[in-house]
């Protein structure tokens, strides 16, 4: 397939998983709206009220970045988890498998409508948070690079669990049981720096850390680790699950028999 | 343009629990042909389809569409063909025109150019009204309909069809034969399987029979039905018979007192009967084969498969 037609196809998977997380508004764009406005209730302002400071800022301000991270973090896996096992399930993949569109196409079309779905709820979350505390971003560049990688890296994550799932509880196994734990704690609600030096070690094996503190270095310019590691980290886990991704996908696993 | 349309050398196909779905199955199906694969359940008709489209990995074997190897450049051999499956593989929540609008953008094809396009084979299915529902909501003719007219939307040379008619009232199993007839008069090869064996034998110039993986035979549908060694027929007369009549040279019994079974060899005239007919006075109300001429055939050519344990002995 030429890179023009190659272009064609992934604009078509794109325009497709947008208009399907739209279409479903109500489950794809309301509930982490819902859910990331008790947070601010709940801890920010009745809890946070009582805890005072934390890394020098509001604990209100201080969690902020973490609830947007999380937010795109699970928005973006489960759009693609979803879709592209819906589409096996439904066998609706089939109609790109038996078409010319090659294997990376299919890829990137399924992760950049992760992306997008993440994006745009950072984007609501972001707006939200602003009703409850003022935000002012110190570094625009680290703050969008950052999101948009983790974005990529959840999405490719997504992916690689619909390959493997087969039945509908499997897509729901990884976030309840690996990416929850991990995402609360990897520094949401509280700086690594309150942690035993012991757990701020094992800390570091949690790769949420990185994104979480290089988004809160962008946001409000405190970080925990250097963000030169945390984007080094970031990219490495990219390119690991988009290489692991693309070689299932080519491989056929669970797609061909 | 090559000759041939599908040619398949020595295909073979072992599935991991051991199964071997075909055995060095080989076919040729010219350019421009409607071409029936026939075979029982599990015989490696979908399995077949399935490496011709990717969605099964062959074991080993040459396949080419259009004299292009699979293994060299699935890509450009994926343009030639269009496939509708058994069983509806659509988003069911899509609606007819986005599935349609997001087939052609996977083979290349923008949206503006697609549009009219869609919308002529919307019509000609005659789905174009009910273009913005919910796929899921069409009923089971239209969504049959539906599968035709998406693999249509990138004017495949080569269709193959999987049994596109199963469980379509007979009405609208004639419409698609006639639109089936269009397709292929106006220059699309197409490779049919059914279980409706009346709907190969009104549809297709050649023929394959498949069985425990392999071509039990490939001819044209005329050669085949020639190899009829007898045809049964069924008459309805306008009075009662009380002992089977006697005759010459043909085996006749009776079914009721008013209905006769013939049973003529091939070569041997039909007047014969109604010569006897009208000397005794009795009039033919009706006339029909006592079963379909290529399920005959079919029946006796999987039976006496040599890997069936059983030989039916000649046709």
């Amino acid at each position: 397939m030429i890179l023009k037609d190659a272009l064609i196809a992934l604009y078509t998977i794109l325009y497709k998983e947008i208009k399907r997380f739209l279409r479903i508004w109500v489950q794809t764009l309301i509930p982490p709206v819902i859910t990331i406005t008790l947070y601010f209730v709940i801890f920010g302002n009745l809890i946070g009220a009582r805890i005072g400071e934390m890394g020098g800022f509001d604990y209100m301000q201080y969690i902020v970045p973490g609830l947007i991270m999380m937010s795109v973090i699970t928005n973006a896996y489960a759009n693609v988890v979803s879709s592209f096992f819906s589409a096996k399930f439904q066998r609706s993949i089939e109609e790109m498998l038996v078409s010319p569109t090659p294997n990376w196409v299919i890829l990137l079309g399924y992760v950049l409508g992760g992306v997008t779905r993440g994006l745009c709820v950072g984007l609501i979350v972001t707006a939200v948070s602003l009703f409850f505390t003022d935000l002012e971003v110190q570094h625009y560049g680290i703050t969008l690079i950052t999101l948009f990688l983790t974005a990529v890296l959840f999405s490719l994550g997504g992916f690689i669990n619909a390959i493997f799932a087969t039945k509908f509880d499997d897509i729901s196994i990884v976030p309840t049981f690996i990416l929850t734990p991990l995402t609360y704690l990897g520094g949401v609600f509280y700086s690594l720096d309150l942690l035993p030096h012991f757990w701020q070690t094992v800390s570091m094996v949690n790769p949420i850390v990185y994104m979480i503190d290089a988004f809160r270095f962008g946001m409000l310019g405190v970080t925990h680790v250097s963000v030169t590691l945390s984007f080094s980290m970031i990219i490495v886990f990219v390119l690991i699950l988009f290489f692991v991704a693309l070689y299932l996908l080519s491989n056929g696993r669970g797609l061909r028999s | 343009m090559a000759s041939l349309a599908l040619s398949i050398k020595n295909l073979t196909k072992d599935y991991d629990n051991g199964f071997k779905a075909l055995r060095g199955l080989s076919l040729k199906v010219e350019t421009g042909d409607f071409f029936a694969l026939l075979g029982p359940n599990g015989a490696g008709k979908s399995t077949t389809i399935g490496i011709i489209s990717s969605l099964v990995r062959k074991t080993s074997g040459l396949v080419e569409i259009y004299g292009t190897d699979i293994d060299q450049d699935f890509s450009t051999a994926k343009k030639y063909l269009g496939v509708v499956p058994q069983e509806f593989n659509f988003n069911q929540f899509e609606t007819p025109l986005d599935i349609l609008l997001y087939q052609a953008g996977f083979y290349g094809i923008s949206r503006h150019l697609a549009l009219p396009k869609a919308k002529e084979l919307l019509s000609l299915m005659s789905l174009w009204e009910k273009r913005h529902q919910q796929a899921r909501l069409l009923s089971g003719g239209m969504k049959r309909r539906l599968m035709i007219a998406r693999a249509m939307m990138h004017d495949p040379k080569l269709l193959i069809l999987d049994e596109p008619t199963a469980g379509v009232d007979i009405e609208l199993r004639r419409s698609m034969w006639s639109i089936m007839r269009d397709l292929n008069a106006a220059g699309t090869t197409i490779i049919l399987t059914t279980h409706y064996l009346e709907e190969a034998e009104q549809l297709c110039k050649n023929i394959a029979i498949i069985d425990h993986g392999t071509i039990v035979t490939c001819t044209s549908m005329k050669n085949l039905l020639g190899r009829l060694g007898s045809q049964s027929y069924l008459f309805d007369l306008s009075l009662s018979l009380n002992e089977v009549p006697h005759i010459p040279e043909i085996v006749a019994r009776l079914v009721d007192s008013q209905t006769l079974e013939v049973e003529i060899q091939k070569g041997k005239s039909l007047c014969d009967v109604f010569d006897w007919f009208r000397n005794e006075g009795i009039d033919v109300l009706s006339m029909r084969n006592k079963s379909n001429r290529l399920e005959e055939l079919f029946l006796k050519l999987t039976k006496s498969s040599p890997l069936n344990e059983e030989d039916a002995g000649s046709i």
